[in-house]
Formats: C-alpha cells, sequence, structure tokens
C-alpha cells in the first residue's frame, strides 16, 4: 500500500507528517531545526528518501540541509554527518551554504543591477534559497532559486552551488525589482517530457523559459496585465505569484498572479486570464490535480493589502475545465472568522488514485483532503505560520 | 586556549552545548577567533561573516570582557582576559522585534 509524506516548512522549523494511503491519520515528526524559518523543503522523485531543504534566518544566513533517509536525520551536504568536517589539508568543508553569483568574464558579464523598490539601481544581494527542485533524474543534481533572483545548480548532491548565470544575464536583468516578499525566484519547474525545458518565476519580473537546460533565458509574460506597474503589458515586471503545470503536457501551463489567475497553451508564449467566476482573483497558490490535467485549484486573498479570504471563509477553487469556472470547496475549512493566508508554495498534491490535495496557512494549519478537494480536514492546526508544503507519494 | 559563547541556534547547528573552547596559535583577534571557529564547526561558515566577503552579518554583534567590539577592526587584539580563557568571547544576535 502507497504511503504519503507531507514536508512542511515554517517560520519556525521543518514538520514531516507521515500516512497511510488512506490519509487519515498522521503521525507528526518536528520540529526539525526549531526555531529557523523552513522555506522549502522536497524529496528527489527518483529516490525518495532523498530530501533537500532549506534552512535560513535573518540573523545567521542561508543553511542547505540534506536527508538521506526520509527525513529521519539530517547534515549539511559539506559536511556530512559522521564524517570528518575537514578536508586532508585541513580545509573547511561547509561549502553547501555558499551561493555566490557568477560574475566571471566568461559567464557572469554583464551583469550589473537590478531595481529597487524605488526604481534606483540596486546591487544583488544574496539573502536566502526559496525554492529547491531535485533534478527528474539524478538525486544528486538540484536546482535552487534564491532571493535575490537568480537560479542556482548543484550536481554533488548539494556540497557546492553554481550559478546559472544565463537567466540572470539575458538581458532584462537590471529592470527586475522586487515584490513585497522580496525578489526572490520562488518557481522552478523542471519538465518531464522535454529535459531541456525549465520554467521559473520571480517576484516581482515575471515568468521565464529556457529551452537548453538553463543556459540561454528568455521572458514569458505576454497576455500578462499588471495595472500597477509603469507598463501594464510590460516585458517584465509582473508579480508572478505562482505557475503550476501537470506533467503530462508540456505546453500547458498555470498561473497565479498577484492579481489574475492565468493559463498558456504554448509554454508561456503567451498567457490569457481564466479568472472566471471567482470571487477575486488575487492569490498566492495554483496546483493541478495529480490525474485531471485540467483540475485546477486556487485559494483566493482578498486582496494586495488584505491577504485573508474574502468573509472570513476559507474556500479552495477548483476548476474542472482548465479555468474560467470555479467552484468553492468549503467542506472541512472553516467557514466564518478565518483570516490566514495561504503562501504560495503551500499547496501541493499527491498522486494515489485519490489525489489528495494539500494546502497549509499562515495560522499554522495544514488541511488535507484525500479525494480531489470535495472534503477536507485539518492534518495539524497550530504549527507556526507555513510557509511551503510538498508531498512524495510512497510506494 | 580561548573560550567563545554563541547564539542558541548557532550551538544547535554546531551540535554543542555550553561555550566552545578553541586553540588559537599568535594573536588573538576577532579575526583569528572566527577563523579557528569556522575550521573546527565548518557549518558556522557564513553564519557569522559573509561567505566571500567575510564581512559580519549585519545583526550579529560581539563583545568583549564586556565591551561591545562590533564595530573595532577584526585585527585588533583582544583583552588578555580574552587571549588567557578567563572571559568568553561573545557572538550574540542583535535585538530585533518585540
Amino acid at each position: 500500500m502507497s504511503n504519503v509524506r507531507l514536508l512542511v516548512g515554517t517560520r519556525k522549523g521543518a514538520f514531516i507528517l507521515n500516512s497511510d494511503g488512506k490519509r487519515e491519520k498522521w503521525d507528526v515528526s518536528g520540529p526539525h531545526f526549531a526555531g529557523w524559518e523552513i522555506y522549502h523543503m522536497k524529496g528527489s522523485a527518483v529516490d525518495p528518501n532523498r530530501i533537500y531543504a532549506s534552512q535560513t534566518s535573518g540573523w545567521f544566513g542561508q543553511i542547505i540541509q540534506r536527508s538521506d533517509d526520509g527525513g529521519k536525520t539530517w547534515f549539511q551536504p559539506g559536511t556530512p554527518a559522521g564524517a570528518p568536517t575537514t578536508s586532508p589539508d585541513g580545509m573547511p568543508m561547509g561549502e553547501s551554504n555558499k551561493f555566490v553569483y557568477d560574475t566571471s568574464d566568461e559567464t557572469g558579464k554583464p551583469l550589473t543591477t537590478h531595481q529597487f523598490y524605488d526604481g534606483t539601481p540596486h546591487p544583488w544581494e544574496f539573502k536566502r534559497v526559496w525554492h529547491l527542485e531535485p533534478s527528474l533524474d539524478n538525486p544528486d543534481t538540484v536546482f535552487a532559486g534564491i532571493e535575490d533572483a537568480a537560479l542556482f545548480r548543484s550536481t554533488n548532491g548539494g556540497q557546492t552551488w553554481q550559478e546559472l548565470p544565463g537567466l540572470r544575464g539575458h538581458g532584462t536583468g537590471s529592470q527586475w525589482q522586487p515584490g513585497a516578499g522580496g525578489m526572490c525566484l520562488h518557481t522552478i519547474i523542471l519538465d518531464n517530457n522535454n529535459r531541456d525545458r525549465i520554467f521559473v518565476a520571480i517576484s516581482a519580473a515575471g515568468a521565464f523559459r529556457s529551452d537548453d537546460g538553463g543556459a540561454t533565458w528568455k521572458p514569458i509574460n505576454k497576455g500578462l496585465h499588471s495595472q500597477y506597474i509603469p507598463d501594464p503589458n510590460a516585458e517584465v515586471g509582473h508579480c508572478v505569484h505562482h505557475i503550476a503545470k501537470h506533467p503530462s503536457n508540456s505546453n500547458v501551463l498555470f498561473m497565479q498572479k498577484h492579481w489574475d489567475v492565468m493559463r498558456s497553451d504554448n509554454a508561456g508564449d503567451s498567457w490569457t486570464e481564466i479568472s472566471g467566476n471567482l470571487p477575486t482573483d488575487f492569490g498566492f497558490v495554483i496546483d493541478v490535480h495529480a490525474h485531471e490535467p485540467e483540475t485546477i485549484y486556487v485559494v483566493p486573498i482578498k486582496s494586495d493589502s488584505e491577504h485573508y479570504p474574502m468573509d472570513g471563509k476559507l474556500r479552495v477553487y477548483r476548476s474542472r475545465t482548465g479555468g474560467n469556472e470555479w467552484e468553492a470547496l468549503t467542506n472541512g475549512l472553516p467557514q466564518e472568522n478565518c483570516y490566514v493566508n495561504v503562501l504560495r508554495d503551500a499547496m501541493a498534491v499527491d498522486s494515489l488514485d485519490s489525489c489528495g490535495v494539500y494546502f497549509g496557512t499562515t495560522g499554522g494549519q495544514v488541511y488535507g483532503s484525500a479525494d480531489s478537494g470535495d472534503a477536507w480536514r485539518p492534518i495539524v492546526h497550530d504549527l507556526p505560520p507555513v510557509l511551503s508544503v510538498e508531498v512524495q507519494t510512497l510506494t | 586556549m580561548i573560550l567563545v559563547v554563541l547564539p542558541a541556534h548557532l550551538r544547535s547547528l554546531a551540535g554543542v552545548t555550553g561555550d566552545v573552547k578553541l586553540e588559537i596559535d599568535g594573536p588573538v583577534t576577532r579575526h583569528s577567533i572566527l577563523d579557528a571557529l569556522e575550521a573546527r564547526y565548518p557549518m558556522l561558515r557564513g553564519t557569522i561573516r559573509d561567505h566571500v566577503a567575510g564581512e559580519r552579518r549585519p545583526m550579529l554583534r560581539f563583545f568583549a570582557c564586556g565591551e561591545d567590539v562590533t564595530h573595532e577592526s577584526a585585527d585588533t587584539p583582544l583583552p588578555e582576559a580574552i587571549a588567557s580563557g578567563a572571559e568568553p568571547f561573545y557572538i550574540i544576535g542583535a535585538i530585533a522585534g518585540g
């Protein structure tokens, strides 16, 4: 029988929630890395016991953690548990936390500045890792989306990291500027049908695509309309909150933008709005049903200044038509006095026959549905604010 | 022997309890203490000072013998009481938030 493992990152540590395929009873372990912000954790598709975690702190900076036993034990990849902490020549081995922008003449130029909130030039400064995306083929290869926005890759299990400088250097980097949460690269999608294709999204720059494994990039924001920027139809500058894609299709993307829910049927070359009958189309998360490529989920949030559900009612909206026609899913969710938010990386779906859907809130609840969203129940309800939720379906 | 007091988060990261004890050859400065600390505990690299530039992370402070030495040169010799281990060298997180 299959099992399900939820990887929950919070403001004050990581939690791992395990259940069997019924998804009725859950075992909760944690907090791991107590007191630290865990922006994201994700397991390898080819080795589910290999999990990467981004542990970060405004005081102490960035730590990369890795587990090779499904989250039971952790270590920093540069200093494996039980291994010598220095190399034979005495050099420290703790390189796994080191993210250095590529400024080399060969590949890193010209990289100058991005825009600050007020439009003035601002130097790139590494702050934290927002998202870790393990390779679909090799557990030792993992991508990291960082703030200030750039894409890094490790090919040795997280021991060392190198920037893929073609993204920042493709031409529009100097026009990027931070969103309210910082200038973060928060979404990385690897295409299981085309290993050379990578999608990323940056707040507030927009979406970008590479068709050569990350060497070169182009903005894919045509059709996005953002009234809060000087040119609402600009090539870059859009505050994309999250993008989701079904594994079966390389060309169909779904996007929750700052405002507007969008879809693309041509790998991002153009976008159309699918907000339809949503009560508000502001929000952060978006995800796709594991077995129904046209079934998508969002959690509408009232507005960009009021980050909570409308009317105090926590409602997931589901479209079974690829957008435009949405139904509210409320069974088991609080329908009064609820003023939590659901952040951009805090929704995930499992791949059991009856698709499970999960999301975490800034109020510390993790809700789960074992029937595609028809009915929900809180798996845990008093965690620290949830930053991210990923799920592993284990067979 | 030098004694170093770490913030709780860094103690847990390094897997230590209580004060950290370090041996340092040569002048005892903030620079030499951090070099020795990072050599002994590589997992702390980047948490106290930047990986590349070596600059102090902005929300950390250093105290020696009751004095704030955060803004003194990293190569300034620290008091004899620090060098002898009579007093610990404090690395603390600046207070932020309420």
